[in-house]
């Protein structure tokens, strides 16, 4: 299973939980700061985002930690994740479940 | 029926649709009557732990849309002073009655009116007024209740309304009649569940520049309107009198008796009694200081509403005080006496001009 | 790729006010998803704090209401008594309910109030600058503890176990939020005492959460993550204190 994260950078405010329970160690803070004076979370090697050089595996633990809601989680459904669906405001807005 | 369940009666009749309360001498009688009562009409009925959540309880209802009430007596209203900044601060509405008993402190049971700085001068914190009613008998009281809450709607204010330990326990024939209500602004900023419309804020906490200013301002501007509109104030040989009683609820009664007995004895004496506390009938009473005349303000309290007279008056005219605090009940001839000791110097004041 | 994790609609797309690291922004996304996922955000009422939460009406789009120090659950049972349709929760910190609320909290819950109660327990008052809260343990050193907290302070107040005894109060447990098991265990407590309101259970429900405070504990986020797991949890343990619901 491989995945992919987009972290808002001007939403991260550098708290590195993100950083701390990533079972992939794939994740650090930027030497770059972001427009709040904060230094956002990033993900490692991915300068290029080439499925062979991040160790995402999509399994979100990072954005259930995330107390601002900074990261999307996508990840390459091999069949076993079942998406409910896209929550927007207009339909009935469900949260995408995983199912084993 | 006795003042407090006719009150009780009367909030009904004027849709109260949840009274939250606790136990407090002289009053009762109130949540007594409204936990048999309430349910019959299918309406919310709690016997609270505390007068800081009962108070916290008709913020709650209040915020929904609901007409909600409570009650209790000085020592208790003093609890609820934060729960009515509140209320003033989010502009909600609520009907507050405060049967007065003698204090400062614990204080006794006997009747008083000794909160009225604490319900015109606002006792909690912040530039907030409440309309505050002083209702003198049984059937003004029942009358009072409806239009309390008709003016909370209306202006989305917390009503206070003053009786005290006597016009509580008072027996009286009164006629109890649903009143048809004010035209009244729908409450669209009610919290009922945001179904197809943006969330709605029930707040007090403005941190931006500038706007809780705003809010003070918009306040003040409303309360302007009320003073504008809502003075209520009764007379009665004001006009030609040397002498002016100036007196308000229970005292006023008192009062009644020893002014006609006093012109029975050819004393030229009248008597105003404000019926609105806030706003405060200053202009009538300012009015009646045109003319040179002697007031006699009389209260059961070391003299509150005293103040205001003066304020209304503006020195016009010498103002003397007749008051009976911590309990104490004047007779008709007690006041009488007074009377009669002024009207002397009253009359002599005349003849020198 | 799909996507399988992203902010839900309840919980505003706003950037919140919270200390990075602060169990708040968890806490907040946690019942913006239970909202969601049970469909009641048409008919829900929540009721915030005073306290670093006191803004949550800008992060949580359902109709809300601020109120004064520690009085949420006596407005709460002024709301749900009145409109037994509506879903009311209360959202507290460890000042407005185990300090000044402590009566009206305990009151609800003895009156069984049909409400939902979400506290938040960081061991400090965050909002004013790092106070010791009763909930501060013994050793920790705050604003006004600053040789650390003695018992001459007070010990450390267990609000939740107090709760349970009552009767009317039918589910109590204790979470963390503390890292990805235990913020999923919090997530299903919360579900449950929402669920328990929609189906109109005979009582109150209170949730405890755990919850980080890296500023004035003065670590770091990850480092408040640890301190709850292996300090706080010494004090105030972990798991369901009573379900009178389940079997």
């Amino acid at each position: 299973m491989t995945g992919k994260i987009v972290i808002d950078i001007e939403r991260c405010k550098g708290c590195g939980l993100c950083v701390a329970v990533c079972p992939k160690n794939g994740i650090t803070l930027s030497k770059k700061s972001n427009k709040s004076g904060y230094f956002p979370a990033e993900v490692i090697n991915s300068d290029s985002f080439d499925k062979l050089t991040t160790s995402c595996t999509g399994c979100a633990i990072c954005a259930l930690v995330c107390p601002d809601v900074a990261i999307e989680v996508q990840r390459d459904d091999s069949g076993k994740v079942k998406i409910v669906t896209k929550p927007d405001r207009k339909s009935k807005p469900r949260l995408i479940e995983e199912k084993t | 029926m006795c003042g407090n369940e006719a009150l009780a009666e009367a909030a009904i009749i004027a849709g109260c649709d949840a009274y939250f309360g606790y136990p407090i001498t002289p009053q009762n009688e109130i949540p007594a009557y409204m936990s048999r009562r309430m349910p019959e009409e299918g309406r919310v009925f709690v016997q609270c732990e505390s007068e800081l959540a009962a108070i916290n309880m008709v913020f709650g209802a209040s915020a929904t849309g609901k007409r909600a009430m409570t009650s209790s007596s000085s020592p208790g209203i003093s609890l609820m002073q934060e729960g009515i900044s509140y209320l003033s601060g989010a502009e909600l509405p609520a009907v507050v009655v405060n049967v007065m008993r003698g204090g400062p402190g614990l204080g006794n049971i006997s009747p008083s009116q000794a909160d009225y700085f604490q319900a015109t001068r606002g006792g909690g914190h912040g530039d907030y007024h409440t309309i505050v009613f002083g209702p003198s008998s049984v059937q003004e009281l029942v009358d009072c209740m409806p239009l309390a809450f008709d003016l909370a709607d209306q202006y989305r204010m917390t009503v206070v309304v003053l009786a005290d330990g006597v016009l509580g326990q008072m027996m009286e024939p009164i006629v109890l009649e649903k009143k048809p209500r004010r035209k009244l602004p729908p409450k669209d900023w009610a919290l009922t569940g945001a179904k197809d419309r943006p969330q709605n804020i029930v707040r007090s906490l403005w941190l931006g520049e500038g706007v809780l200013e705003k809010l003070n301002y918009k306040l003040k501007a409303k309360y302007e309107q009320v003073e504008k509109n809502e003075v209520l104030c009764e007379q009665c040989g004001a006009d030609d009198a040397d002498i002016v009683v100036v007196a308000y609820g229970i005292a006023a009664r008192i009062v009644r008796g020893a002014v006609a007995k006093a012109r029975q004895e050819g004393i030229k004496v009248g008597w105003i009694r404000p019926i609105t506390l806030w706003p405060f009938p200053a202009e009538q009473i300012g009015k009646t200081a045109d003319e040179f005349r002697l007031f006699l303000v009389v209260e059961l309290s070391c003299g509150q509403m005293l103040e205001d007279v003066k304020l209304a008056v503006t020195g016009k005219s010498p103002i003397v005080f007749y008051g009976r605090p911590g309990g104490g009940m004047p007779t008709v001839d007690e006041i009488l006496d007074k009377i009669k000791q002024l009207s002397i110097p009253a009359k002599k004041q005349k003849t020198k001009r | 790729m799909q996507k399988v994790f992203t902010r839900t609609p309840t919980l505003k797309d706003v950037v919140t006010h919270y200390c990075p690291g602060c169990g708040h922004g968890i806490a907040h996304r946690l019942i913006a998803e239970v909202i969601d996922e049970l469909g009641i955000h048409d008919r829900t009422i929540g009721i915030a704090p005073v306290g670093c939460a006191v803004l949550a009406y800008n992060y949580l789009d359902v109709d809300m209401i601020e109120v004064a120090h520690g009085r949420a659950p006596a407005v709460a049972t002024g709301m749900k008594r009145t409109n037994p349709d509506k879903i009311i929760f209360s959202y507290q910190g460890d000042g407005d309910l185990a300090a000044i609320g402590t009566a009206e909290i305990i009151h609800a819950a003895h009156r069984a109030e049909k409400i939902t109660v979400i506290f938040i327990n960081n061991a400090v008052f965050g909002m004013t600058g790092g106070q010791m809260a009763p909930t501060t343990v013994l050793g920790q050193v705050t604003a006004t503890t600053p040789q650390g907290r003695t018992a001459n302070d007070g010990y450390p107040l267990q609000i939740s176990e107090l709760l349970a005894i009552l009767p009317g109060a039918i589910y109590v447990e204790r979470c963390a939020l503390s890292g990805p098991a235990q913020v999923r265990k919090a997530k299903k407590a919360l579900r449950h005492a929402f669920e328990l309101q929609v189906s109109s259970a005979p009582g109150l429900s209170l949730v405890e959460l755990l919850s980080a405070c890296p500023t004035y504990w003065r670590m770091t986020p990850a480092e408040a993550m640890d301190w709850i797991e292996k300090e706080m949890t010494k004090v105030f343990p972990l798991g369901c204190l009573k379900d009178t619901t389940s079997d």
